[in-house]
This record gives structure tokens, C-alpha cells and sequence, in this order.
């Protein structure tokens, strides 16, 4: 496998659906079947002027092999150097598995709406992950953490299957050190495990048993991201526990070809998950039937 | 200089030849057991008796079309380095379909809401579209499966064609409705066609006379949406699909695709292709999930795209010409009219959710 491709951008017309040049600057292995991968856009203008908000998406264009929505999982502040945290499940992405630094890509984006973290200035920020789910996640983990000083208390809850399945282990000690409550629950212990193991309901559970509910009513916001069947059961309790509806943020998955409403595969009825989502407020998401 | 004409049945044939000299022509032809519209040829009779198996739809929107052509070539100083150029095929040459009816040019008009909104403009449709001309027969008698009256169509409806001609005795009478269609109209072998207007209209007026009247489908965005979370409503519409596919491939205003690169050697090309939202695998994520899981949401998609969701967001317009070709052609039976007019009058169960 030759990872050293230099790609050469259509010249031709004005009009061509644009994508960046970009190229793969560094690969890190995060767990078995995930990776993180630093993309950055090769002109150093257009890496300044490339502007993004937490939650949003980008097309990465491998030429050849084909392109694909990824979520963007750096912080916004890092313009068009991005991180995007890609597991290898399907035909592209086993592809991307394989290729090292210096591969030349395309980007094109960013797509979608984001996670308001601007209008959570001053409350409370309840982050929930279930899995692969902390890839969009860690984009407002770090934006919250980058403007500490105007959020009140920032909880985050991360479950996953085995503790060898955590991503970004190595941060968890950084993100503590910003004065964020941190609570990683697995399902399976592994040898060496001493955290709690269950369901990330059963953390949230406990929060909300610690008498924190008028504070979730004054003045909380939550941002929930995670495998479909995780949305229902954990926003129940951000409901029960008196979340305001609107507040409950959550981001959304579909397939996608194209990122601008033509392919037809993202609807949710007349609601486009690429134009209109993938981050929407967990209202709209009650409203807008099959979504979840 | 009058710009309605008339040409006659006998110089149909030189007309065309004279277009084609000019424009890549395509005429409805037997090909086997189905009209399909394919590249004119003198030779060959055309057949616009009854509206065409397939629409013209791959003449703007191909079934498989190049974007994007990738080269590789090793850098001949750094030969573990590999370049690539990539280079994009928009179309070029003008096209002229004649032959084509009210209905099929008229879901074109439903692609341009998509595909020419002003942030999300597709380049390549853009180009097809601008440089194909149609040339619309109006049609004399509608068949059991039309139903253009519902979607506020009618058999003589000109929106998106460049002419329209209308069928009289031993000729044809054409209108232009676009600059276009003004320009394909020069040949010496039209005449003034004034003089039959009366007569042209009373072919359209006739052939409306043929369709009953229309079911209002004022409610049906609403009403589709309430019968949504109804599974049983859908299971029993789909029982029979097959899931093949046969509407959305003739369907005039089918505009989903799919993107496939494919590489071979040095050389690769980026296709774009028609896809099938009536396949299961249409929706499946790489994670295994599936938003559309079985053929009761697919098609319960497919109907409500068309007649709710798609006017939710285009001013009301209704994504379906009814030119009834989902209809002739599924294989089982199955009648989309039926399944809108049933979720129109269909009563909730009372003290049921």
C-alpha cells in the first residue's frame, strides 16, 4: 500500500462542487477499530478561513476509494487542522485504516447544524456519550473547556462496551484538570478495570439521586450523542429529572452520499438530517417521527 | 414572424433529420417489448402512439453518468510518491427529446427545486438541463393509469417543455413556450399554424373530457403524515412489494442516486448512478443500523416523500407528474392513488394508539 498520494484538485470549472486539498498529517491508533486522524488543509489561507462549530460534519474524499460523512471531533478553535476520529467498519474506512501519513484527501464542508455551546454560556453542561458517540462529542467538550470560565458546572458521562474500547483514555486526565466531573462506566469489565461497570443510565441515575434536579431545571443544558437506542432511555431521565426539553441537544446518524439534500437517503419525512441536522433539539427530535 | 406553426405527418421524419444534424435527437422506439426514448435514427419508425414504457428522465439525468475522471502517475523523481489529477466531465453538446408527454418533462420541473436551489446547484444537471430542449406531444386520450388531473397536471400541460404539439388531422400543431423552443422552430419545412388554433384546442379540451374528476389533495401532506406511526396501514400496502425497484427506475421525478468510484490500474472514474429507495440496502449504515428497516417504511418513505414531505418544503408542490408508470409497470399490482386516498379517508381507531 503506497500512502504517499499527492492529489491534484479539479481545475476546470468554477462551479465544481469544491472540495479542499487536504492531507492526512498524522494517524493515531486509538483502540482496536478506531483511529484518529489529523487532516489538515494544505493551503494555509483556506486552513485559516475553514470555520466550524462543534457537531458539525465534513465529506472526506478519499479519490478512487470514494467519500464519506465524518463528524468533526477537534475543537473549533484549530480552524482547518482537524481531527476526525473514524472507527473501520465499512468499505472506505477499512481503506483509511491502511493509509499513513501524507496521503493527500479531499474535504469538502463543513455540513450541518451544531451544538449551540455559545447560547449555554452561564449554565450548567451535562455531556453524555455512548460509544463511538464521543467523536462529535469531544468537539464541544473542547470548546467548553477552551471558554471554562463562562459555564457553570460541566459534567460529562462516558459508557462504553470494555474499557480497552475508551477513546481518548489519554485526555481524561487533561479534561479533569478543568474542573469537569468525569464518570466513564463500562458494561464488561476487563482485568485491571476498577471503575464502575453497567449502563450509563445507572451513572445518570445517580447524579440525578443526588438531589441535583433544581439545578437541572434552572439552568442546564445537555448535549447527548450515542448509538440510537441510548437517546430514548437516557432523555427520558434528562426529562424526568427536568431538563427542559429544548435544552437536550442531541446529534443524529444517517447515510449519506451527498451532503446537500439531493441523495435521498438522510430524510427523516420532510426533515433533511444533512441540511437541516445532524445535531437537533431533542423537541424536534420527539416531534419529527422514526428519527430516533 | 408568427410563432405557433404546423407541420405536416409526412415531413415529421425530415424535421427530425434536419434537427439532428444540429442536436443529439431522441425519439420514442420500440426496443423489444418496451418504448424507450433512444437516439433518432431515420431508419428506424419512431412510436408515439401511446406515451413511452420509460421516461425521457436519462436524457438529463443519465442513469449512470461520468463526474469525475481520477488519473495516478508515479512522480519520476520520488517514485514511492504517487500523483493524482482528477478531472471533472460536465456535458456538453445540445439535446432535443421529441416525443416526450406533459408528464415526464413535467418532473423535471420537481428535480429543479433540488437540483438548481441556489446553495445546493448540481453542475452537471444544470447542464444537461440547459441544453436539452423538449419538444412535448400533447396527449389526445389519457390510458386507465394516468392521473396528471390530481397533481394539478393536465394531458395538454406545457410546464418545462421548450414546444408543445398537439396532434391534429394529418399534422401537428407547435407551440413554443420557451426562447428554445422559438429557436427549433426556423425550419422551412413549417408553416404558419394560426389557423388551427380552435382545433388545438379543441384536442386539449377533448382529452381532459376523458379524466374523471380529481380527489382533492389538499389534505394528503396531513393526512399522510397522521397515518405515519399506523405500521399496520403500511404493512398492508406493502404486503405484496417486491421491493424491485420498478417505480423509482420509470418514475419521471425519481431523483436519488448513488456514488461509486471505480479504479482500475492507473485510471478511475467517479459515476454517479440512479438509485433505489425501494432496496433495503438504501439506507443501511456501515454500523449495521437501519433507519428504513423494512419494505412497509420504505415505501410508506417513497409515498410520503412524494406526497407530503416534498410539499412541506416546495411551496406544496406534489413530487408526482401521475403519468401512472409505477403503476403499469409494478409487477404486483400495486396503485399509489389507492394507497394516498386511502390515508386520506382513513379514520383513526377510536380510544386506540
Amino acid at each position: 500500500m503506497n500512502t504517499n498520494l499527492e492529489c491534484v484538485q479539479p481545475v476546470s470549472g468554477e462551479e465544481f462542487e469544491y472540495s479542499y486539498k487536504a492531507e492526512i498529517t498524522n494517524v493515531y491508533p486509538l483502540t482496536r477499530m478506531e483511529k484518529l486522524y489529523q487532516i489538515q488543509l494544505v493551503d494555509p489561507m483556506e486552513r485559516e478561513r475553514f470555520i466550524f462549530r462543534p457537531g458539525q460534519f465534513v465529506m472526506l474524499e478519499l479519490p478512487g476509494i470514494g467519500e464519506a460523512p465524518f463528524s468533526i471531533t477537534s475543537s473549533p478553535v484549530r480552524h482547518g487542522d482537524l481531527e476526525l476520529c473514524i472507527r473501520a467498519v465499512g468499505n472506505m474506512t477499512k481503506f483509511l485504516d491502511r493509509v499513513g501519513r501524507g496521503t493527500r484527501v479531499g474535504i469538502s464542508g463543513p455540513f450541518g447544524t451544531h451544538f449551540p455551546v455559545e447560547k449555554m454560556e452561564g449554565e450548567d453542561i451535562l455531556l453524555i456519550a455512548g460509544g463511538l458517540g464521543i467523536a462529535p462529542l469531544r468537539s464541544p467538550i473542547l470548546a467548553v473547556l477552551e471558554t471554562r470560565s463562562r459555564y457553570g458546572q460541566v459534567d460529562i458521562i462516558y459508557g462504553a462496551r470494555r474499557p480497552s474500547e475508551l477513546l481518548f483514555d489519554y485526555e481524561y486526565a487533561m479534561w479533569r484538570q478543568f474542573d469537569v466531573g468525569l464518570d466513564i462506566i463500562v458494561d464488561q469489565a476487563e482485568p485491571g478495570w476498577q471503575g464502575p461497570v453497567g449502563l450509563i443510565t445507572e451513572i445518570l441515575k445517580e447524579r440525578i439521586a443526588k438531589g441535583q434536579t433544581d439545578r437541572f431545571r434552572e439552568g442546564t443544558s445537555a448535549i447527548v450523542c450515542g448509538p440510537p437506542v441510548m437517546f430514548r432511555f437516557v432523555c427520558d431521565l434528562l426529562i424526568a429529572a427536568q431538563v427542559p426539553v429544548e435544552k437536550i441537544f442531541v446529534s443524529l446518524e444517517r447515510r449519506m452520499h451527498c451532503g446537500r439534500g439531493k441523495c435521498c437517503r438522510c430524510n427523516i419525512g420532510s426533515t433533511y438530517t444533512c441540511l437541516d441536522g445532524p445535531v437537533f433539539d431533542y423537541w424536534s427530535v420527539l416531534n419529527l417521527k422514526e428519527a430516533i | 414572424m408568427d410563432p405557433v406553426k404546423y407541420l405536416k405527418s409526412a415531413d415529421l421524419m425530415s424535421w427530425l433529420e434536419e434537427l439532428a444534424r444540429e442536436n443529439k435527437v431522441f425519439a420514442p422506439r420500440y426496443e423489444g417489448d418496451a418504448v424507450i426514448f433512444a437516439p433518432f435514427d431515420p431508419k428506424q419508425e419512431i412510436s408515439i402512439k401511446h406515451a413511452a414504457t420509460m421516461p425521457p428522465k436519462k436524457t438529463v439525468f443519465p442513469q449512470s453518468e461520468k463526474l469525475v475522471d481520477f488519473t495516478y502517475s508515479k512522480d519520476p523523481e520520488n517514485l514511492s510518491r504517487i500523483l493524482i489529477e482528477a478531472k471533472e466531465i460536465l456535458p456538453k453538446g445540445t439535446t432535443v427529446v421529441f416525443g416526450s408527454r406533459p408528464c415526464d418533462v413535467r418532473g423535471f420541473t420537481m428535480f429543479d427545486r433540488v437540483y438548481l436551489a441556489e446553495k445546493t446547484t448540481d453542475v452537471y444537471y444544470k447542464a444537461r438541463r440547459e441544453n436539452t430542449s423538449f419538444i412535448t406531444l400533447a396527449c389526445e386520450k389519457p390510458e386507465t393509469t394516468c392521473f396528471c388531473h390530481w397533481v394539478d397536471s393536465s394531458p395538454s400541460d406545457a410546464s418545462g417543455s421548450d414546444v408543445l404539439a398537439t396532434p391534429i388531422e394529418d399534422g401537428y400543431v407547435l407551440e413554443p413556450f420557451s426562447e428554445k423552443g422559438q429557436k427549433l422552430l426556423t425550419s422551412s419545412l413549417l408553416e404558419n399554424g394560426e389557423r388551427w388554433i380552435l382545433e388545438v384546442k379543441d384536442v386539449h379540451e377533448n382529452a381532459a373530457g376523458f379524466l374523471a374528476n380529481a380527489p382533492d389533495l389538499s389534505q394528503a401532506p396531513q393526512k399522510l403524515l397522521d397515518v405515519f406511526d399506523n405500521m399496520e396501514f403500511w404493512e398492508n400496502a406493502a404486503a405484496k412489494c417486491l421491493s424491485c425497484g420498478a417505480c423509482t427506475y420509470l418514475c419521471p421525478s425519481c431523483y436519488c442516486f448513488n456514488i461509486t468510484d471505480e479504479t482500475t490500474g492507473m485510471k478511475g472514474t467517479r459515476f454517479r448512478s440512479w438509485d433505489n429507495c425501494m432496496s433495503a440496502q438504501f439506507t443501511m449504515e456501515a454500523s449495521g443500523h437501519n433507519p428504513r428497516p423494512t419494505k412497509a417504511h420504505r415505501l410508506k418513505n417513497r409515498v410520503g416523500h412524494k406526497f407530503s414531505y416534498y410539499p412541506a418544503i416546495h411551496d406544496g408542490v406534489i413530487s408526482c407528474c401521475g403519468c401512472g408508470r409505477c403503476i403499469k409497470s409494478c409487477p404486483v399490482g400495486i396503485d399509489i392513488r389507492e394507497i394516498v386516498q386511502e390515508a386520506i379517508n382513513h379514520e383513526p381507531a377510536i380510544g386506540k394508539e
